[in-house]
């Protein structure tokens, strides 16, 4: 073996052991939960209120509540985001502004959650009026996915080949007609990337709806948009942190986290499901 | 296009009547000067920033014939065929002095609606462009945006423009399917397809055949020249044997001028300048 196989053989094995390692790392999270979680899930736990100060029943009111707030928060940011990526990329004049744009939400981006949280509180839940709400939840979670969904969005309208847009322009189109028939459909995997990403980051996220949305304890399901909501990641930070029977309680903030996991897992499944079919035709 | 055979209808008439056709050019290709040119773009001058890319050209495109503009990488020719359909307004820091007259009407004019102009001016462009879309919604793009066509008529033309792009029987059974599962030439000739579906009067070739096998080429130089005889044609190629093939009159473009414009014949074998000599028989370039 010459010197240059051999360095690109050891140059390939490091990148596949660094693959391995994250494997390993994801098998062992989803292992380690399973383990301590498995054994408490029944459809019991998935479809009944919690009774007897959370140590029995289940946890159907937290699993309803995340799938609503998150649900909220991506109807909420998709088309403030998609809309915003569109107007920085096809129609703003390119200049200092549209980079000051660009920056702001990149650090947008960086701003502890829990700030997006008190936030939510200021803005959302006293000064708007709607109270400790799934709808003040869903807005601030909403505002925190914004940045996610804004630079997926923007990638992929940039990746969109500037050739069929000026096959379109060509025919006669105007800008508008380009974008929404030609350019938003390509661009759509791309953009439906970001909502997988956000989707995975809002679901388990726990600090923005600590004031805004979450209840400690309900009973039934949310009515409507203006009332609280139990949440699976505040419902397992109450359950290791509150209450007075921690060992019945661990074993449910387990299974609530497998639940969690296995939601996040699955909506993401639907994600790029919905994708592949839109990529269809690109790829071919 | 009943417009347009009515007009030829007119000038054969004219032609045959006063018998004022106009000497033909040196080796017979047709010279129809007296007919009105279709565009003339008068006193251009085009300028990327500060760069000036185009140097006061005056040119004249006769209806229904086909011009080809010749020259090396960088001498403006792409810069100036994209002018005619303004294309070039897509780049940000360009600007444009004089007038491109299309049947006399000024196309560079603020009151021009640009949207109308790319209907009547189409354009086919150097790598082939399908939407990712399947090959009947890429013929069926031009009339949906354009007008409100009942499905049916849309199908009709789909077909219709698919056949005059010599396409029809290879792709008829899968028109549902992705545009991008073609092969580059049948792709070029769905870009063909899809421009003649909106009746364009005049289509702009630039460079269509720049990343095709000679065997595709050839069909898109043979589809070309039977669409001669319904359109004003422009083509931008590199390659002089094409241009040789497939036009009547032949335009040589250096560093942003126009040095030599005349019919293809003469270029060919005897031109006036020598700078074009020197390019056609391949001293640089």
């Amino acid at each position: 073996m010459t010197k240059r196989e051999l360095i690109q053989k050891t140059g390939f094995t490091l990148l596949a052991m660094c693959m391995a390692a994250n494997i390993v790392f994801l098998g062992l999270i989803i292992f380690f939960i399973a383990s301590k979680g498995l054994s408490i899930i029944s459809w019991e736990f998935l479809t009944q209120a919690p009774v007897d100060a959370m140590t029995r029943g289940g946890i159907a009111p937290a699993i309803v509540g995340t799938l609503y707030l998150t649900l909220g928060a991506v109807l909420i940011a998709l088309p403030l985001g998609a809309a915003c990526a569109i107007y920085l990329t096809e129609y703003s004049p390119k200049g200092w502004t549209v980079n000051l744009i660009r920056i702001s939400v990149n650090n947008l981006a960086g701003v502890p959650s829990v700030v997006f949280g008190l936030f939510g509180l200021a803005i959302f839940v006293k000064k708007a009026g709607f109270g400790v709400s799934m709808l003040s939840g869903s807005l601030t979670l909403g505002i925190l996915a914004l940045p996610v969904i804004i630079s997926a969005s923007q990638e992929a309208l940039i990746a969109v080949p500037q050739s069929i847009r000026e096959a379109s322009l060509a025919l006669g189109a105007t800008r508008w007609e380009t974008i929404h028939r030609v350019v938003l459909p390509a661009a759509l995997p791309g953009i439906l990337t970001g909502v997988i990403l956000s989707v995975g980051r809002v679901a388990g996220e726990t600090a923005p709806i600590l004031f805004t949305a979450a209840a400690f304890y309900m009973k039934g399901y949310p009515d409507s948009v203006l009332s609280e909501v139990m949440a699976l990641p505040y419902h397992i930070y109450a359950l290791m942190t509150e209450g007075t029977h921690p060992e019945i309680q661990t074993q449910i903030a387990y299974g609530s986290s497998l639940v969690l996991l296995a939601l996040v897992l699955s909506v993401s499944m639907l994600a790029i499901f919905i994708r592949q079919r839109y990529r269809r035709g690109y790829n071919a | 296009m009943h417009s347009a055979s009515k007009e030829r209808g007119a000038a054969d008439f004219l032609l045959s009547g006063n018998g004022v056709k106009s000497a033909p050019g040196l080796f017979g290709e047709a010279e129809n000067s007296c007919i009105e040119p279709k565009i003339s773009a008068r006193g251009v001058n085009f300028y990327y920033g500060p760069k000036r890319a185009l140097k006061d050209i005056n040119m004249d495109f006769s209806p229904r014939l086909i011009t080809a503009i010749i020259g090396p990488s960088g001498c403006g020719k792409s810069t100036f065929i994209r002018l005619l359909n303004r294309m070039n307004e897509l780049v940000p820091g360009t600007r444009l002095e004089g007038e491109i007259l299309l049947d006399g009407l000024d196309i560079v004019a603020p009151v021009c609606d640009v949207a109308e102009l790319r209907k009547r001016v189409g354009m086919v462009f150097q790598k082939p462009n399908p939407f990712p879309k399947s090959i009947f919604e890429n013929v069926a793009y031009g009339l949906e945006i354009n007008g409100s066509l009942a499905r049916r008529a849309i199908e009709e033309k789909v077909e219709d423009s698919l056949k005059k792009a010599a396409l029809w029987d290879e792709v008829k059974d899968r028109l549902r399917e992705s545009a991008l599962g073609l092969s580059g030439g049948q792709q070029q000739r769905l870009c063909i397809a899809r421009c003649l579906a909106v009746e364009p009067e005049v289509i702009l070739f630039d460079e269509p055949c720049a990343s095709l096998d000679p065997i595709s080429t050839a069909k898109i130089e043979e589809l070309i020249l039977t669409l001669k005889k319904t359109y004003t044609i422009v083509i931008v190629t590199h390659n002089m044997q094409q241009a040789a093939r497939v036009s009547d009159r032949t335009a040589f473009f250096l560093m942003g001028e126009l040095i030599e414009y005349g019919g293809t014949g003469m270029i060919f074998k005897a031109p006036h300048d020598r700078r074009t000599e020197d390019y056609i028989t391949g001293r640089f370039g």
